[in-house]
């Protein structure tokens, strides 16, 4: 929305995997490798990587500003803008790169800590989540148009994440209230989606190495609110939400005395499928919660 | 202590608060941190309580009262608290504030105050021990690394270990981890 219009069109990004893709969630970077390729975009990959800085901001604002910065440097010299798979490092990196290219004071005093490791941020380029990629980038014209077999049986839930949605003036994305983005990207794959009580509720993740109970419960709420309004399924865009909807789902359900027994796949997982990938080259099979019955509905 | 902080006497029903000077310019620190600019904005609404999801499921943490105790310079109750840990950073106070106030940055910014007492929360220096050993969060199991090559997926880029130690020195986290060694939660 906010981009500079002159900005040359470019088919390459650097691929930002953050540290939980890797760690936990590798079914989301198969499935996003794959449907990326599939959409023609070259990907590059990260080199010399460090932290974006996020899960330290709370102890040190100044050493997340310098991890992000150095990523931001290390693309630069790629010459290319960064993709991330994950709303907290695409947020992050997104309103240090704002901010350094905004704020005259904060770019100095981050460029005197660059200044230790040969490094000075310039500002040539942008971070972008993949939703952002795939709405503003590749577009929803393109994204029909690959979509081979549409997923028409299915009804699904979204959850959007924080990180790509809010503070608004950070990101200025979709709309925080009333997020349509991740849902028209659904319906671009030929799935319904379904509107849920508290939508825009964060999952709680980001204090789960606090406090494992609140989490749960808002988690454990959302579901139950998705399964209310007749979801098949919940799409996620976020590795810490799919930790929780899917990971801990079980774990949500003996503690609540509840079933949800609902499936929580990557958008890319579901893309993937309406592009024709099977779901072994999009590694359903990870999925914690089972997911064959909606498999069985999309003809799978 | 008891003497150089806000003292608070509980008689019954009310706390009576003795602001002393050191507490009368916590304020002023804090609004120097960015983020926490607009601190005095807040006339107490309660919006960002109200629509907070963590209020919600807990009963401690309420973001309007921080607030509050941090106008008035209650700085030992709100640095030691473990509440301040709370915050999910999903920014819907943020959003929703009246006064533009960025109570979620507010929240980071006394964080980062407190580590400097000494209070780091485990799962932080357990988080910036991972990042100082291989650059990522998280410690990366062997098996996970060998399950990436079966499947096909290039190699995880390698973290610049050096380039990470340097840029904690000079941001002078590697001193503040320093100082929350062992003790504290």
């Amino acid at each position: 929305m906010t981009e500079k219009k002159t900005e040359k069109k470019s088919n390459k990004y650097v691929l930002f995997l953050g540290c939980a893709i890797p760690y936990r969630e590798s079914a989301y970077e198969i499935s996003a490798r794959k449907v990326l390729t599939g959409l023609g975009l070259e990907i590059v990959e990260m080199p010399e990587f460090n932290c974006c800085g996020l899960p330290i901001d709370p102890v040190s604002h100044e050493a997340m500003l310098a991890l992000a910065a150095r990523n931001l440097c290390m693309a630069e010299q790629k010459g290319a803008n960064i993709i991330t798979l994950c709303p907290g490092c695409g947020g992050t990196l997104r309103k240090v790169n704002k901010t350094l290219k905004e704020d005259k004071k904060t770019k100095e005093e981050v460029n005197h800590f660059l200044k230790e490791i040969n490094l000075e941020f310039k500002g040539t380029i942008e971070a972008k989540h993949i939703m952002q990629v795939l709405a503003e980038d590749i577009g929803f014209d393109k994204l029909k148009a690959s979509v081979k077999k549409p997923l028409k049986s299915l009804c699904v839930a979204e959850h959007s994440g924080c990180h790509v949605l809010r503070p608004i003036k950070y990101i200025g994305f979709d709309d925080p209230e009333n997020p349509q983005i991740l849902k028209n990207l659904i319906r671009a794959t030929g799935a319904k989606v379904v509107d849920y009580k508290n939508e825009t509720q964060c999952c709680g993740a980001s204090i789960i190495g606090i406090n494992q109970d609140i989490p749960m419960n808002l988690t454990g709420e959302k579901l139950a609110n998705m399964k209310e309004a007749g979801a098949q399924a919940v799409i996620t865009v976020c590795p810490f939400c799919h930790l929780m909807f899917d990971t801990n789902q079980p774990r949500i359900e003996r503690t609540s005395n509840k079933k949800f027994e609902l499936p929580a796949l990557h958008y890319t997982q579901l893309l993937g499928l309406a592009m024709g990938f099977n779901p072994e080259e999009l590694a359903i099979k990870e999925l914690r919660v089972d997911a064959s019955k909606i498999m069985t509905v999309i003809g799978n | 202590m008891e003497s150089k902080q806000t003292q608070t006497h509980d008689t019954g029903k009310k706390t009576i608060l003795k602001i002393t000077p050191e507490n009368a310019r916590f304020k002023y620190e804090l609004k120097k941190v960015p983020g926490a600019e607009r601190l005095m904005m807040c006339f107490q609404c309660g919006t960002c309580t109200a629509d907070c999801p963590i209020s919600r499921y807990n009963e401690t943490y309420r973001p309007r009262k921080i607030l509050r105790m941090a106008q008035l310079g209650m700085k030992d109750q709100v640095l030691k608290s473990d509440t301040i840990w709370l915050c999910a950073a999903c920014y819907t106070c943020v959003d929703h504030c009246p006064q533009d106030v960025e109570i979620a940055n507010v929240l980071r910014a006394l964080r980062n105050m407190a580590v400097q007492e000494g209070c780091m929360p485990l799962n932080f220096k357990e988080l910036a021990s991972a990042i100082l050993q291989t650059g990522y969060a998280y410690k990366i199991p062997e098996l996970r690394m060998k399950k990436r090559e079966e499947t096909g997926l290039p190699p995880l880029p390698k973290g610049n270990i050096p380039d990470i130690e340097k840029l904690f020195k000079v941001t002078g986290f590697a001193k503040t981890l320093e100082a929350n060694k062992g003790g504290s939660t």
